[in-house]
């Protein structure tokens, strides 16, 4: 399955490099070039990330994530991972690493969904960083006012879809 | 016509959020280390590099897939068919195009940006950013695969499918209502 999914982001890369060089040699050096460089400057927050979230983890005592956020905390839980998720900043190596930490401590299945989905929508430093200055003001409070039932409703189809 | 190339993201290679997930990763670690000893601390770190090490090449697949496609899409034919007109069927559409388009941040809001600018509407707009966040495959392979396994992440994201179309036609609901006006101005 792991070697699959490999198997399948590399043939979309050599698919796009070979569209790219059919349409000039610099697109081809330019787009490897700089999706290098992103990949260097990723690098710190990943080992960070990985290796700070299984060490997070371990970390946290089960009996306080359990009463807020177990799998017995309802509406309530659900609502409190929400606000977790949407004040969480940083990308997608803290959202889902602090999501896996929460899962490994005993948070309940559904909550941890509202909690990544919240942050999948929210994550305050892309919002600030990249939504404010890129799109137009009131199209990103439109979008964080209509994105709010969203958390509740995936928690919602969790339960009822039942565990994993 | 000369398309404008989206803004160069400047990220660099070291911030404050990261730098304070570090200081609470060393906390952790040291917690660990002394609560629980060296063979369990061992045990833990050996076990985030295996993860790390499976990581690697997909992350790097992804920041070429992400930067390739920024490069060649066709951001003004594309927004075409997100247009006022499109209803329903636009929001789908929009919505497809948030799960296929890969890229981070730096890529989405440049094209959501081109959107609105060819007159998409509001509603096809959120939906397109609301599928690249909680559904676009790049993300869910490289970077949420890896934490959570595969069966929690198919299962998670059966349940985000209905989640941008219904954040689109809410978003047109409130545009409808006169409670927002968007312009496709920038």
């Amino acid at each position: 399955m792991t070697l699959a999914i490999d198997i399948l982001l590399w043939i979309a890369v050599g698919a796009l490099a070979l569209f790219a060089r059919m349409r000039g040699r610099v697109l081809l050096r330019d787009g490897a070039r700089e999706g290098l460089i992103e990949f260097a400057k990723l690098l710190p927050r990943i080992c960070i990330g990985v290796i700070g979230a299984g060490f997070v983890a371990e970390a946290l005592p089960n009996d306080a994530i359990v009463p807020w956020v177990g799998p017995d905390s309802g509406l309530i839980g659900t609502a409190i991972a929400t606000v977790g998720g949407a004040l969480t900043p940083g990308g997608p190596v803290i959202g889902f690493s602090i999501g896996a930490a929460m899962l490994k401590s005993g948070a309940g299945a559904p909550q941890v969904i509202a909690y990544s989905t919240a942050w999948a929508l929210y994550a305050l430093h892309r919002l600030v960083i990249f939504e404010v200055p890129m799109m137009p003001a009131r199209m990103v409070w439109l979008r964080a006012a209509v994105s709010l039932p969203l958390p509740f409703l995936a928690a919602a189809f969790a339960t009822l879809l039942g565990q994993p | 016509m000369t398309e404008p190339s989206p803004p160069r993201h400047r990220r660099r290679a070291f911030d404050w959020s990261t730098a304070v997930i570090a200081a609470v990763a060393l906390g952790a670690a040291g917690t660990v280390y002394w609560r629980d000893g060296s063979a369990h601390f061992n045990a833990i770190l050996n076990s985030d590099f295996v993860l790390l090490g499976t990581m690697m090449p997909r992350v790097l697949a992804g920041c070429l897939i992400g930067t390739f496609v920024t490069l060649l899409l066709p951001r003004e034919m594309v927004a075409r068919w997100v247009g006022h007109e499109s209803g329903f069927a636009g929001l789908l559409i929009a919505a497809l195009f948030g799960i296929i388009l890969p890229g981070g941040p730096f890529t989405i809001y440049p094209v959501a940006g081109a959107f609105l600018a060819v007159g998409a509407d509001a509603g096809a707009v959120v939906a397109f950013i609301s599928a690249w966040t909680l559904i676009g495959y790049t993300r869910a392979l490289v970077w949420e695969l890896p934490f959570f396994g595969t069966h929690f992440v198919i299962w998670r994201i059966v349940e985000a499918l209905p989640l941008p179309i219904i954040a689109g036609l809410l978003a047109r609901m409130v545009v409808k209502a006169g409670l927002a006006r968007i312009r496709g101005e920038r």
